[in-house]
């Protein structure tokens, strides 16, 4: 045991990369919604890529060490405090058995990381720490964290040297109140009127307050569907398609009037028409977004994503070699 | 035109999900045909075994394939699912190699008949159960007659997902026997799991408790998601049902429901399952001479 539940705050779940490769059962991957805040903890505190961490998500909770770590805060900036005293985000921390670690209120994004030294070591569940809370599997007894739990870290040995390295300034993204997400249009797109399709990515959308792991809903638009007969199967709605996958980012408007992008712990499939798919370097972004903010979308191609996703994957090697010690 | 329409294959849609997705739409309309089309395809993808590819998801009328794009290209992939369904799509001589599965359902069972009429102000039509309403949308002269058609004939697993384990079956009948209702106007909160449920043109069993749009019609008293793995069926998988296989929905009293929760409770519950390689071409064809044959291999010995 090394670090001892004094309160859990808001919803604080341990989770890696995710359960990938489990589509067609129906898992959906669960993991870190940013992981690029997650994985730069990782390299803070000279981690195993994909070694667990915590996702904390608006408020952050009171956790007592029983051991000496090493720890990095990274995502939203909810400054961390140990002992009471301030502590910078995105640097390489060390803790004290005994000591407890607290965490400020909110001030931009919405879920900060906490990456130990030797990892979170709950069981591996499907290949993966992850915790999926809809059925209660992975992470630590399937569920979010509550008062009084102890968690164990894997093996670290001692990388007390590695105190104070933090990530450079110019590579810390900044979260915005308002947000734009670059979007694949496709899928069931078709089904969207024209006009609708221009509001879309025209309107600047609202989070509400269902913005969550499984997803997030927008208001502040209407998008209408082009009329038909409806297929076979697909049931009576003109939102309704005959039941299929949905990929990770992918967008649907059950009524036509609240978009809704699915997140890591979404529905696989289902029976309403999906109308495009948030492109994977930006959903780091958009899990840094929190009820009330601003979003657009914008339509790229194909190339304009998979360049982003290589900007990325760079942007986090260079990181990544600049916190390696030789 | 030579060609008919009927051995026309519909257009396939091809649409990038995102980066890492590519999906697939064979046609917008359900049919047999069509899911056997998304199988065959599926099915001979997984065979290439191709770097690159993360998960195959074959649904009803579509499938979807998870790529990692950094080593293959989306594009890539589309051209080979491209002459894949060229050469498979037709289904000319597909053989499924699955299995035909003893399913039992109490219909009417009090635990799901209290879950809808506790959310009866979400309904179509609030003074009718579940069964009433939908047999009366799909002409049936009575409940007994409706329950009768959707136990009278096996179904075809053609999709997984929604939440892990959650079968979607169609009903291997003609297009004009199919059965067709709508999902509740606005979803419940609670459904309990195991519930045998109807929407669109597709029945479910749920996998676990949550919320849900589906007609409730009966509860099934064997689990088909076990993440403890402790029954036998699920010693390779936490999940029963695999895309392809045949269920009979058998209806049972309240006796053989909770003997059978016994046998699941104490671990020694086994589905009766037995090997078949099922021909489309033949369910297409006479599906209730085919199903006959079907039901005759699960039952028979």
């Amino acid at each position: 045991m090394a670090i001892r539940v004094k309160s859990p705050g808001l919803l604080t779940t341990v989770q890696d990369t995710g359960r990938l490769g489990e589509y067609a059962i129906g898992m959906p991957p669960s993991g870190a919604m940013d992981v690029f805040s997650y994985q730069v903890g990782n390299y803070l505190v000279g981690n195993e890529e994909g070694a667990a961490g915590l996702e904390i998500t608006y408020f952050g909770p009171e956790l007592e060490f029983t051991e000496d770590a090493v720890v990095a805060v990274t995502g939203a900036q909810m400054p961390p405090k140990i002992n009471g005293d301030e502590a910078p985000t995105w640097e390489t921390l060390a803790v004290e058995a005994g000591d407890v670690l607290t965490f400020d209120y909110l001030q931009n994004g919405a879920r900060s990381y906490l990456a130990v030294a030797g990892g979170i070591d709950v069981p591996v569940f499907m290949h993966s720490r992850s915790t999926y809370t809809l059925i209660g599997l992975g992470g630590h007894e399937g569920r979010a964290l509550g008062e009084g739990d102890e968690l164990a870290l894997g093996e670290a040995g001692d990388r007390s040297d590695r105190v104070g390295m933090a990530v450079e300034e110019q590579q810390i993204p900044r979260y915005s109140k308002e947000t734009e997400l670059r979007v694949i249009i496709g899928l069931a797109s078709y089904r969207l009127t024209e006009e609708s399709m221009v509001e879309f990515l025209n309107t600047t959308w609202t989070v509400t307050p269902d913005a969550d792991r499984v997803g997030y809903r927008y208001k502040g638009g209407e998008l209408g569907f082009v009329e038909r007969e409806q297929p076979a199967g697909a049931g009576a709605d003109q939102a309704n398609v005959v039941d299929f996958g949905y990929p990770v980012g992918s967008i649907q408007v059950p009524g036509g009037v609240e978009p809704i992008v699915l997140m890591n712990d979404a529905v696989t499939g289902g029976g309403y028409a999906t109308i495009g798919t948030v492109i994977s370097a930006d959903r780091d972004k958009l899990a840094q977004t929190k009820t009330n903010d601003k979003t657009r979308f914008r339509s790229v191609d194909l190339e304009e994503a998979l360049a982003a996703r290589e900007e990325r994957r760079k942007q986090m090697a260079e990181i990544k070699e600049a916190l390696t010690r030789t | 035109m030579s060609r008919g329409v009927e051995t026309e294959l519909p257009q396939a849609r091809y649409s990038y999900g995102g980066d890492e997705f590519v999906f697939v739409e064979l046609a917008e309309a359900m049919s047999l045909k069509v899911n056997f089309r998304a199988m065959a395809i599926t099915n001979k993808l997984e065979e290439e075994r191709i770097e690159g590819v993360m998960d195959i998801c074959p649904s009803n009328a579509s499938y979807m394939v998870r790529i990692d794009p950094d080593v293959l290209h989306p594009d890539d992939l589309i051209s080979r699912l491209e002459e894949i369904d060229a050469e498979a799509g037709d289904i000319q001589g597909f053989e499924l190699r699955t299995r035909v599965v003893d399913v039992p359902v109490m219909m009417e069972d009090p635990w799901t008949h209290e879950t809808l009429m506790r959310f009866r102000d979400r309904h179509q039509d609030p003074d009718a159960t579940d069964l009433e309403y939908s047999a009366r949308i799909n002409g049936y002269d009575s409940k007994e007659d409706f329950i009768a058609a959707l136990l009278g004939s096996p179904w075809l697993v053609t999709m997984i997902g929604f939440v892990p384990g959650l079968p979607w079956c169609y009903q291997l009948v003609p297009p004009e026997e199919q059965v067709e209702v709508p999902k509740y106007v606005r979803p419940r909160t609670y459904t309990p799991e195991r519930a045998f449920g109807f929407g669109g043109g597709f029945a479910v069993v749920y996998s676990v408790e949550g919320a849900g749009g589906y007609q409730l019609y009966g509860l099934a008293p064997a689990p088909v998601l076990d993440v403890k793995q402790e029954l036998k069926d699920f010693q390779d998988s936490i999940v029963f049902p695999k895309p392809g296989d045949v269920f009979n929905y058998r209806g049972i009293d309240r006796e053989e429901f909770d003997e059978i929760r016994g046998r699941v409770e104490d671990g020694t519950f086994e589905y009766r399952k037995k090997d078949f390689v099922f021909h489309p071409d033949r369910a297409l064809d006479d599906p209730h001479t085919y199903n006959e044959e079907i039901l005759g291999v699960l039952y028979g010995d």
